[in-house]
């Protein structure tokens, strides 16, 4: 008995729904971290495949930093409605004007940071014991270790060093009252991954992916976009550039990158050929060479 | 849509990797990385800067796979670690594991998904307890193809020398393994001779590079294809007018219309329709994640399972299993876990610890408790029945973890080997190597032992015992080579019993038909004769159509694994006819033979049996020496002057 073997698309897409739906299962209130980034929207998508033909069982949850990039929340409202999705929206903004959180300061100030603390104050809010995200091992070090079913301890921490071994498509959900679980139905998949898989579902994307003439200020080798929220360093100046952002996160330290591919196929033409990786672009992981562990260690997502 | 994915679609290879520290892992799949254009950059830049900060005077391609801070600082690599990169061949995703000797664990979490493992060797070393290790680890969890890489050639010299001794130790070693497929290829990560583009130093060298040979190993996938098995994960009820159940195909496939039962219930329904978001399909294979619905309103929820009504599961609360332990407690008998197999959670006590394997010798060790990172055979009981296949047959269903039920934690990984049925009091010698009997027990029987060890046995015959079970199609050619294989093993003084179906069918077993039950109790008879046999220290060869697997399963069962060859005899359909050697086939198509395998009655291949042999214009000696080199390989039996005269493999 022959079988074809399974393109890797297929066998990715396969294994996320499998992991989604694990985690329904086992767990009882669930949220999908959703950014309006690419990653957080194949997630959402794949969750729609995941229970059709009924309604995806749990909510979207959106941690607004405030700094938004003007075209990210009228994708995320259009993107939630086309998935007949319901959206829950937790604000950086309030935590700061609860004293819950103190806004950095300065023209490199980023809220990138703060939205940890309205992220965990959002899961203990809704009682959420799993939290679906789109983070993936190809991404960063620390990610390359973290488990599908990543558990969190009561204060919302990941300990590198306690993880459970996870074997075969066995994923344990079991937990203590008031932990919880990060769940990564897309660990294995690449940033090619992702675009390729985009292109073969057409999925609308926000504008923002795609190349256009952006105004963006040049700071430590990374094209920032100029928003309201960037402050000009003596000797900046706002230039006219053909760009495009490989990740779409807090405004502030989301670098571009000078590109011409204004559709998917250039995109993926570019990655495959890219030398940079995308987080290359993100001025939060370049603190320090260990940034991102010791973010993630805090609860970050 | 899937017209459109075609272009981006390749193959997927997953692969573990595992060394030592020193054996230069990290820097073996920073190479690969970096050959193959994975590595990017900024990565580049980081641990450019991270080298010379540490005084090293080239990069270290090392620093690219220690991830976590904790490992830079100690130098070693403490968890698995997943790495991504792509050919325009294939994707490949390599579970990276650490080889201490602590870190059992995370090699048979690693190995758990792995299609391929390579096994890192300093050539300055040799083979050391570790490479056996790993390599034994692979074969346990089942991985069917392993390539041992023999690294810092560059510090011996680039000597054939030094290459050729490693192979043949490892491959004495790899003998005794379950490995299907060994290579070898001799690199140095440093420099990167034979890592992605061939070696100019090692000219002597004709195998191509690693990269060559992940590309082109065939990914045959570690599903089985042949066993439906549907556990269920969820229900999917969004109204009234439809209710599906949600799952991942574990393995086999399915179609519309084909019969089924839910397990554990026992209803048989048919299947109506396989959804998807997709639209619906008309079969559903293996690793697909799908929406089944049925023809009649059974009650069905997670944790069932939904099998065809002619191919079951074993369903038991009695699993004999190997288990690998991962917590730094120990596993003692009378302690209770939750187990987790497929998608079904239950209670489970272990009733015995039945041995541990010494990983770096093979040898088995009685044991009390099992340590951190040890490996034993154990014997469990579950409060709620599981369905089980043996994890050599069906890794997907015959996996499962233990979760300690306080802390929730991941506590062990275990293989199903089968299902426990207690000769009580089973004592006497040899008995933590004694497979546990797997047939019915008569009333007040107790077991006293074998009066004269196997062991003693076989040491005065100068050679192992084994069974050989010739299987296929009638006309096949089992019973010509069955014999021909007994002269040759009966002239080099070999102790030897031939079992074949005419023969036992006229005594042992002249009471029974040939329905599928009468099928069954044929087997399990000749099963336990060969076993008897086995044990005074022949070496037996069976040779019977035997067309259910879980028979021939059985029959594996009973001896000790590694000494039970499954011979899968085929031939073509015309080729069979022709033989017709009692004109079965004749009488069958007129319709006189009821349940005629291959004609009338269904034959069930094995997933992985330990030898094809196509008959199809081979001769019978040449068929009968690739059985002899088998044995020969296997150190089941001494290798003798001649054997190199054996048939193409």
């Amino acid at each position: 008995m022959k079988t074809h073997p399974r393109g890797h698309l297929t066998t990715l897409e396969h294994e996320a729904i499998h992991i989604i739906r694990e985690a329904a299962a086992q767990c009882d209130r669930l949220v999908l971290l959703f950014s309006g980034g690419k990653d957080s929207i194949v997630l959402a998508w794949l969750a729609r495949k995941a229970f059709h033909p009924a309604p995806v069982p749990f909510p979207l949850l959106h941690i607004d930093t405030g700094h938004n990039f003007p075209e990210t929340l009228a994708y995320r409202d259009e993107f939630v409605e086309t998935l007949g999705g319901r959206l829950v929206v937790r604000r950086v903004q309030d935590s700061i004007d609860q004293g819950r959180v103190a806004e950095e300061t300065g023209p490199t100030a980023s809220r990138n940071a703060l939205q940890t603390v309205t992220l965990l104050d959002a899961l203990k809010e809704l009682k959420v014991d799993a939290a679906l995200g789109g983070a993936r091992r190809d991404e960063e070090k620390a990610r390359a270790k973290e488990r599908v079913f990543s558990h969190r301890n009561a204060f919302g921490q990941w300990d590198p060093r306690q993880q459970r071994p996870e074997l075969w498509q066995l994923y344990n959900g079991r937990k203590q009252p008031g932990e919880h679980f990060r769940v990564f139905p897309l660990s294995n998949w690449t940033e090619l991954d992702i675009w390729q898989y985009i292109a073969a579902e057409q999925i609308p994307m926000p504008s923002l992916y795609f190349a256009a003439r952006r105004p963006v200020v040049l700071r430590d080798g990374m094209w920032l976009a100029k928003t309201p929220f960037l402050t000009l360093l003596p000797g900046e100046t706002v230039e006219d550039r053909c760009v495009r952002f490989r990740t779409i996160g807090d405004a502030t330290c989301t670098g571009a990158v000078l590109s011409e591919a204004a559709t998917v196929e250039a995109i993926i033409q570019e990655t495959a050929a890219s030398r940079v990786t995308e987080r290359g672009g993100r001025s939060d992981d370049k603190r320090s060479d260990a940034a991102m562990e010791d973010r993630k260690k805090v609860g970050y997502f | 849509m899937d017209a459109a994915r075609a272009y981006a679609d390749t193959e997927l290879l997953r692969f573990t990797t595992a060394g030592s520290v020193d054996d230069g892992k990290s820097t073996l799949i920073g190479r690969l990385l970096y050959d193959t254009k994975t590595i990017f950059d900024d990565q580049l830049a980081q641990i450019t800067e991270a080298s010379q900060r540490m005084g090293e005077d080239q990069v270290n391609l090392a620093l690219l796979t220690d991830g976590l801070r904790a490992e830079r600082e100690q130098g070693i690599t403490i968890d698995v670690a997943y790495r991504y990169f792509a050919t325009p061949r294939r994707k490949f995703i390599i579970a990276d594991t650490p080889g201490h000797v602590q870190y059992t664990r995370n090699m048979v979490t690693g190995a758990s998904t792995s299609d391929l493992a390579i096994v890192l060797v300093d050539a300055r070393k040799g083979v050391l307890n570790q490479s056996r290790r790993h390599a034994f680890i692979a074969s346990l969890l089942g991985i069917p193809h392993l390539i041992v890489a023999v690294n810092k050639m560059d510090l011996v010299g680039f000597a054939q020398e030094v290459y050729d001794a490693i192979v043949a130790d490892f491959t004495a070693f790899a003998e005794k393994l379950t490995v299907p497929d060994v290579s070898f290829v001799p690199v140095s990560a440093r420099d990167g001779d034979n890592v992605v583009t061939p070696s100019a130093r090692m000219p002597w060298y004709l195998g191509g590079p690693l990269l060559h040979l992940l590309e082109t190993v065939k990914v045959s996938g570690r599903r089985n294809t042949i066993d439906f098995r549907f556990p269920v994960q969820s229900v999917i009820r969004p109204h009234q007018g439809f209710r599906g159940y949600a799952g991942t195909v574990a393995s086999g496939a399915i179609r519309p219309g084909a019969e089924v039962v839910a397990l554990p219930a026992g209803l048989t329904t048919r299947v109506r329709s396989i959804e998807t978001f997709d639209g619906p399909r008309d079969e559903a294979r293996a690793g697909d994640a799908v929406v089944l619905t049925f023809e009649d309103e059974i009650d069905i929820s997670r944790g069932d399972m939904v099998v065809p009504t002619k191919n079951l599961p074993t369903t038991t609360r009695r699993v004999d299993a190997y288990v690998c332990w991962m917590d730094q407690a120990p596993m003692a008998p009378g302690a209770t876990f939750v187990l987790q197999q497929t998608t079904r959670q239950t209670q489970a006590v272990v009733d015995r610890i039945e041995y541990r394997v010494d990983v770096d010798t093979l040898h088995r060790a009685e044991a009390e408790r099992l340590g951190l990172n040890e490996i034993g055979r154990i014997a469990l009981t579950t409060s709620a029945p599981l369905f089980v296949d043996s994890y050599r047959v069906n890794a997907a269903t015959g996996s499962f973890i233990l979760i300690d039920p306080h802390t929730h934690v991941t506590v062990g990984a275990g293989m199903v080997r089968g299902e426990v049925r207690d000769v009580p009091g089973r004592a006497g010698p040899g008995a933590p190597g004694e497979p546990a009997a797997t047939g019915p027990v008569s009333a007040n029987v107790v077991w006293e032992g074998w009066n004269i060890g196997r062991e003693a046995r076989e040491a005065r015959n100068r050679h192992r015992a084994a069974v050989i079970w010739l299987t296929g199609l009638p006309g096949a050619g089992k019973t010509p080579i069955a014999r021909q294989v007994e002269g040759l093993l009966f002239a080099r003084g070999c102790q030897t019993m031939l079992l074949d179906g005419d023969q036992i069918r006229h005594g042992l077993c002249g009471d029974l038909g040939f329905a599928p039950a009468d099928r069954t109790e044929n087997i399990r008879r000749v099963g336990e004769v060969a076993r008897l046999f086995f044990e005074q220290g022949a070496i037996v060869l069976c040779a019977f159509v035997s067309p259910y697997r879980q028979d021939r399963d059985r029959a594996r069962a009973l001896v000790p694994d590694g000494r039970f060859l499954e011979v899968l005899v085929t031939a073509g359909d015309e080729v069979r006819r022709a033989r017709d050697p009692k004109g079965h086939y004749a009488r069958a198509d007129a319709g006189r033979v009821a349940d005629f395998t291959g004609v009338s009655a269904p034959y069930e291949a094995s997933v992985a049996p330990e030898l094809v042999i196509d008959t199809d214009g081979a001769g019978i000696e040449a068929c009968a020496y690739r059985i002899i080199e088998a044995l020969v390989a296997r150190g089941l039996v001494p290798a003798a002057q001649g054997d190199d005269r054996g048939a193409p493999s």
